[in-house]
């Protein structure tokens, strides 16, 4: 049965948090998180999980307890946002390596300094190479969809890794929306009994985890994960698939809107994707074969699944809500730019840094990024290909 | 057979690790499935002094056997059998405790000419 209600980004997330009804929690709340631990805690307290809730004293404790529950063969989540995922930063790698399913939601917030609470998404590509898969969500309809399919993927035997479910600082955590949730029972049966393979608790099958790992086997197992993630790509999918029959809504690798016959896409992630979707119906209205391409993992990168999105289009902007100082634009930018360089059909790829420390994507905004990209199929010149949206020059 | 070729032996069991598998064979992160497996990780070659046992004074005390950190004096019939030197580190706390100085660090440098020495002569 499907149930339609209204929710905030962060009050869909700790419904599905309920509905997973996860063995341990182990979580410190921060900005704009924090309601998602604030709400699990009374579920806790009014007796309507079984969970163990960990009150930490730092993020740092956070995962460390999460991973030392989830290595004892519990299924164990935390929370965090900005500041708190990088003071988790060391503990996310070690997780991952020791290829713990552990989901945790991260309400995507910039990092200080300048000091700064509000929306980017320099947190989240703080860990894009820490060995965790990332997915993104447009709205509280995605974040707690992707919620649900997360605990799949990350203890699917080919992945066993931590999956981090992003969704954006206020935006979609703090918004209002209007989304359906599935009834308990549905979500109960869909993600199963959670079996590990292997645990500290079993005392039938001991096992050493986490051991030191000298240069004549680190490099393997290092190599371990990158085939976890090459899994991964096939098993989102799978898992998606499954989700469409429970749920009615589809997910993949990527969201490709209106692309088939487009000139000019733009690469977003999150929820501007939603705004630039909104501008792609207006422009298309006019006549112009403008589409939209919102990844909704960033890692692993699906850049099969990107190269064929836009193998058509004469000209991309990439949406970047980072910024890397490599003087080379942002972080999506390198990866979608190294995407299509193979495909050799001479397409323009620009990047635009947006949004940074939760300034505003207008509508008015992603316009003057299409009506950008028509000038620049119009005369075939790329000026500057990393350019800031709305700073003041 | 050594103890420590019997441990090797027990742990070559369905999960046991070793340096020329590749990552498709070796144990998913390193987990490590039996135990007392320490023995076959051969860190004898991290030795730069070896201990030399000198069998006329040693006076079968077993003080080494005691103090040695890495099971590397190997014993049989309460008796100094031999060091086992597929994982001794060439600390050199049994040469330093033995009370009838029975045993000498020798320089793996020394051990090595003395080895090619004996080469050329044959």
């Amino acid at each position: 049965m499907k149930n339609k209600v209204a929710l905030t980004g962060n009050e869909a997330v700790a419904q599905a948090m309920r509905q997973i009804n996860p063995d341990v929690v182990a979580a410190y709340p921060i900005t704009p998180s924090t309601e998602v631990v604030q709400m699990f805690s009374s579920f806790v307290a009014n007796g309507k999980v079984d969970t163990e809730f960990v009150t930490v004293e730092s993020e740092h404790s956070a995962m460390s307890a999460t991973m030392g529950a989830s290595a004892a063969g519990a299924r164990a989540m935390t929370c965090t946002s900005s500041q708190g995922l990088a003071y988790m930063f060391e503990v996310v790698y070690i997780a991952a390596s020791m290829r713990l399913p552990i989901v945790f939601p991260v309400a995507n917030r910039a990092l200080s300094g300048p000091i700064n609470i509000h929306c980017d998404h320099s947190d989240a590509m703080g860990i894009k190479q820490a060995g965790v898969i990332q997915l993104f969500s447009e709205n509280a309809q995605e974040a707690y969809d992707n919620m649900i399919q997360a605990i799949r993927i990350a203890e699917h035997p080919d992945v066993q890794l931590p999956v981090s479910v992003n969704y954006d600082g206020f935006i979609t955590s703090h918004a209002l929306d209007v989304l359906e949730i599935l009834d308990d029972e549905t979500v109960k049966n869909f993600i199963g009994v959670y079996k590990p393979r292997e645990a500290l608790l079993n005392v039938n099958e001991p096992v050493s985890m986490g051991s030191f790992d000298m240069y004549d086997y680190y490099f393997e197992h290092k190599y371990q994960q990158v085939a976890a993630m090459e899994a991964a790509k096939r098993v989102i999918e799978e898992v998606g698939k499954e989700y469409a029959k429970i749920s009615g809504r589809n997910y993949g690798l990527v969201d490709a809107y209106k692309l088939d016959d487009a000139d000019m896409a733009v690469v977003v992630m999150n929820s501007a994707a939603g705004s630039s979707k909104g501008v792609c119906d207006e422009l298309r209205a006019k006549g112009l074969k403008v589409g939209v391409l919102k990844p909704r993992a960033f890692r692993p990168f699906p850049h099969e699944a990107i190269a064929d999105a836009l193998k058509g289009v004469k000209a991309v902007a990439v949406l970047d809500r980072a910024e890397t100082f490599s003087t080379l634009g942002g972080p999506m930018f390198a990866d979608v730019r190294n995407s299509l360089y193979d495909l050799k059909n001479d397409i323009k790829v620009v990047n635009y840094v947006y949004g940074l420390g939760g300034r505003d994507l207008r509508l008015e905004d992603v316009e003057q990024i299409y009506s950008d990209l028509d000038d620049i199929i119009k005369t075939g010149k790329v000026d500057n290909f990393v350019r800031y949206l709305g700073l003041r020059e | 057979m050594t103890p420590s070729d019997k441990n090797l032996s027990q742990c070559c069991s369905s999960k046991c690790i070793s340096p020329d598998m590749n990552w498709k064979e070796l144990t998913k992160a390193g987990n490590i499935y039996t135990p007392g497996n320490a023995s076959t990780y051969e860190t004898g070659d991290w030795r730069t002094i070896r201990p030399v046992w000198d069998e006329e004074r040693c006076i079968h005390c077993l003080i080494c056997w005691r103090y040695c950190p890495d099971a590397s004096i190997i014993s049989t019939g309460g008796k100094f059998d031999s060091f086992d030197y597929k994982h001794c580190k060439g600390c050199g706390i049994c040469a330093n405790v033995c009370p009838a100085h029975a045993i000498e660090m020798i320089s793996e440098d020394e051990i090595e000419k003395q080895k090619e020495a004996q080469k050329d002569e044959e």
